[in-house]
């Protein structure tokens, strides 16, 4: 009995690997669902998993390595000044109902992200514009209220993608845009299903279909990638078991880097972290290696600042807060704070979790006691990112090139320097690209100086996908899953 | 009878009430606002107040109260915050799995119970019945997360002979249904099963003790025919008990196998709603839950009542 079931199992394996030959649709696993399907009305990074250059597409768009390349915009020129952007549209583009995208759509999406009663997740992108105009079809005209050299960048995010006015409202459950792919069904709590766009502009897609499947627990998702029942999961959620894949000569890994810095936050309101040795005396007392390897089973790569290690102007100050409990006894003792019990607010994710664990017996011994409370998501946004009530907490900050939330003093962790959101300002202002990159080492350095925060490592992208996959993305420059020159080879 | 279920309608009626009230306060003292935890790390507090007021979440506890208790008096369970589809929309995809699931599994712990309970019971202190009070212990000890995992990696990893979980839907047909259902159904109706039989055989162990099953044997009957037409009669009373509560338990408490086999049911829609603060969603389909179990109670009242004459005066 035993020998027949395997037999025609493998019999059955055989067949499924000729059939699989000319196989041009892929089940990509997602831990978590999207709320819904409208990137610029949620900021839920499941929403531009499934959508961002898969159905939406914005004027610039993110490339693997972090880099901007013209997407609806062929092309763009800046004024002198740097405060008027002309961007030359791409012709023959239409949406997925059939309609031509111009540059009438272009203004209303712009206009609508920045309008007042706006939901956008990301409305800081659209605050420097003052108008936007359409000059011909294909030309469209924004003028900002100063210079602003990262305006292309801006115009990259999933937020600021191009929707029509005769759709926008229904996106969420029905989105409609331009990219190689098209939203096909959604079974809530299950899957999204999207098909090839023949009509696109560009290259067409490999794939003719896509299905992304929601799969939220670790083991569930082992099985699903051993069953060979989902082909790729670009953000596996079990790391513990990317040894067994290495192994497997059925599937490879696909490990790169993401934009989440993953610090440990400190309220630098409160009275004893208001004074920078306590918050030195910590960082000195985490030893980021053992948190890397405890919680995250060995991927992530240690940071010394808010900036991402893979970023060309990444200055690499891991040595300014390296691991030394004696340094961190005698700061503290300097600042006279003995006896220290501070708050540590973990939300969900597994860093945090287990990071927060790993890091609480590093303060003991140093002589901090912390008292370690877990958080749902929507209370941790309530209690620590908005009440600001917390002593420390852990999270991963996704968002690229996101040093400038500490010009922002009544962010959560509050950290108030004007010289900084001086630098910050500049930043915005200089269009010239040197120049902007150091000024963005000069701001590393400072928030390393002030030790704001404890940083701890940047988030690793471990993924998992069928040998016979090429072209998905390693690294994660945005949260995406560009599947535009995904394709299975053989 | 009619007197008996209109008693037990006016409770049911007042049960409902009370739920909808206590559900509405919960929810209300829970921390965690929807729009803020849509909008993420770096919204502005105007696109919050904005997307606030487009869920109507400016008005006061009373108004939203009464906006919601009367919607879903004429069947509008409001909409959902985040994915935006009506929440009756949402519950009736979610029963398409949650309800054959919970038959699936409810049939199949009866068709094991009832006879390996009848067996226990007619051969009460041999090796059988210890053979079966073994197992259906260890059947009820077992996590079935555990279980439903040792499944998976035999039927799905190893034979692939069954799907590693999801469910394709049922306008694939009927038999791709039933396949992603049938580990999840087979996890989920074996403790089931184990609990349903050994109450199958304490009652049918105490009813065979009783007088009237004495008359029965010596007016001739066999014990076969005597356990058919008289004491299984009488045992059913427990074990339709049993299957009421393990009804509404599968209906929503199934949220631990529908994870492991990433079901889209019922208890994993709760489960989001609760983290994403889907507020409406999580009122309604709890609401609805209570409505399901009071109506279950309800039915196996008036099943009680059928089945023995006596409860009908009560």
């Amino acid at each position: 009995m035993f020998t027949r079931i395997s037999t025609s199992a493998a019999v059955l394996a055989l067949m499924a690997g000729s059939a699989l030959a000319q196989q041009t649709d892929i089940t990509i696993g997602m831990v978590l669902e999207p709320p819904n399907l409208d990137p610029t009305g949620g900021a839920a990074a499941a929403i531009d998993e499934v959508v961002y250059a898969n159905v939406f597409e914005g004027l610039t768009r993110y490339t693997q390595d972090g880099s901007i390349a013209p997407a609806l915009a062929q092309s763009w020129e800046v004024s002198e000044d740097g405060t008027v952007y002309t961007f030359m549209l791409r012709d023959g583009v239409s949406f997925h109902d059939g309609s031509a995208m111009t540059a009438e759509d272009v203004v209303f999406t712009l206009d609508r992200a920045r309008a007042e009663d706006s939901t956008n997740a990301q409305k800081a992108l659209f605050a420097g514009i003052e108008t936007v105009e359409a000059v011909d079809d294909s030309t469209v005209r924004v003028t900002l209220s100063g210079p602003d050299g990262a305006f292309p960048v801006k115009m990259a995010w999933g937020d600021a993608v191009i929707v029509a006015p005769e759709s926008a409202e229904t996106n969420a459950t029905n989105p409609v845009g331009t990219g190689p792919f098209r939203f096909s069904d959604w079974v809530q709590g299950d899957r999204v299903e999207l098909v090839r766009n023949d009509d696109y502009w560009g290259e067409p897609a490999a794939l003719t279909e896509a299905t992304f499947k929601f799969i939220a627990d670790p083991t569930a998702a082992f099985a699903a990638m051993m069953a060979e029942d989902v082909d790729a999961f670009p953000n596996f959620p079990a790391p513990e078991t990317m040894a067994q894949f290495e192994t497997d000569a059925r599937f490879k890994l696909i490990l790169g880097s993401t934009e989440g810095e993953t610090i440990l936050s400190m309220n630098n309101k409160t009275d004893t972290l208001s004074d920078i040795r306590v918050r030195q005396a910590i960082s000195h007392a985490i030893n980021r290696q053992d948190i890397i390897d405890g919680a995250m089973f060995g991927f992530g790569t240690p940071i010394g600042t808010h900036f991402a290690p893979h970023h060309p102007d990444y200055v690499d100050l891991t040595g300014q807060s390296a691991y030394d409990p004696e340094r961190a006894v005698q700061l503290l003792e300097e600042a006279g704070a003995s006896d220290l019990t501070l708050s540590l607010k973990l939300p969900p994710p597994t860093y945090a979790r287990r990071g927060g664990e790993i890091i609480a017996a590093q303060l003991r011994e140093v002589g901090i006691d912390t008292e370690i409370e877990n958080l749902e998501w929507a209370q941790w946004l309530e209690t620590v990112f908005r009440g600001k009530d917390f002593d420390l907490t852990i999270v991963s900050h996704t968002e690229p090139l996101d040093i400038n939330i500490y010009a922002r003093p009544e962010y959560y962790f509050q950290y108030d320097n004007p010289e900084f959101q001086a630098l910050m300002a500049d930043i915005e202002a200089e269009t010239d690209a040197a120049a902007r990159s150091e000024m963005y080492r000069q701001a590393q350095r400072t928030i390393a100086d002030d030790y704001v925060n404890g940083y701890l490592f940047q988030l690793a992208k471990t993924g998992v996908a069928n040998a016979r996959i090429e072209g998905m993305w390693e690294n994660a420059p945005t949260q995406a899953n560009d599947l535009t020159g995904v394709r299975w080879t053989e | 009878m009619a007197r008996f279920i209109a008693s037990r309608l006016v409770s049911l009626i007042l049960s409902l009430v009370v739920a909808s009230v206590a559900i509405f306060v919960v929810i209300e003292l829970v921390p965690g606002d929807p729009a803020g935890f849509m909008l993420g790390l770096n919204a502005t507090p105007e696109a919050i107040a904005a997307l606030r007021a487009e869920m109507g979440l400016t008005d006061g506890p009373l108004a939203r109260y009464l906006t919601w208790t009367g919607g879903m008096l004429t069947g509008d369970f409001g909409t959902s915050y985040t994915y935006k589809v009506p929440v009756a929309d949402l519950v009736a995809a979610r029963l398409w799995v949650s309800l054959p699931l919970t038959a699936y599994a409810l049939a199949l712990s009866t068709l094991i119970a009832v006879p390996v309970g009848l067996l226990a019971a007619s051969r009460r202190g041999r090796p059988a019945d210890f053979a079966v009070m073994g197992a259906t212990q260890l059947g009820i000890a077992v996590p079935n997360f555990w279980f439903a995992m040792l499944l998976v990696l035999v039927f799905a990893i190893t034979w692939r002979v069954f799907p590693s979980g999801g469910f394709p839907g049922w306008e694939d047909g009927l038999w791709p249904g039933l396949r992603a259902l049938t580990l999840p159904a087979v996890a989920l109706a074996l403790p089931q099963a184990s609990i349903l039989a050994r109450v199958m055989r304490s009652a049918l162990i105490e009813t065979l003790g009783q007088d009237y099953i004495r008359t029965a044997r010596a007016k001739g009957l066999s014990q076969g025919q005597s356990v058919r037409r008289h004491a299984l009669r009488n045992a059913l009373i427990p074990v339709m008990t049993i299957l009421g509560l393990q009804f509404s338990f599968l209906l929503a408490g199934a949220i631990i196998i529908e994870n492991v086999f990433f079901l889209p049911g019922l208890g994993r829609l709760i489960f989001q709603g609760i983290t994403q603060r889907d507020l409406i969603v999580v009122e309604s389909v709890v609401m609805l839950l209570v409505f399901a179990v009071i109506l279950v109670t309800f039915l196996v009242d008036v099943a009680y009542a059928l089945v023995d004459p006596r409860l009908r005066r009560a």
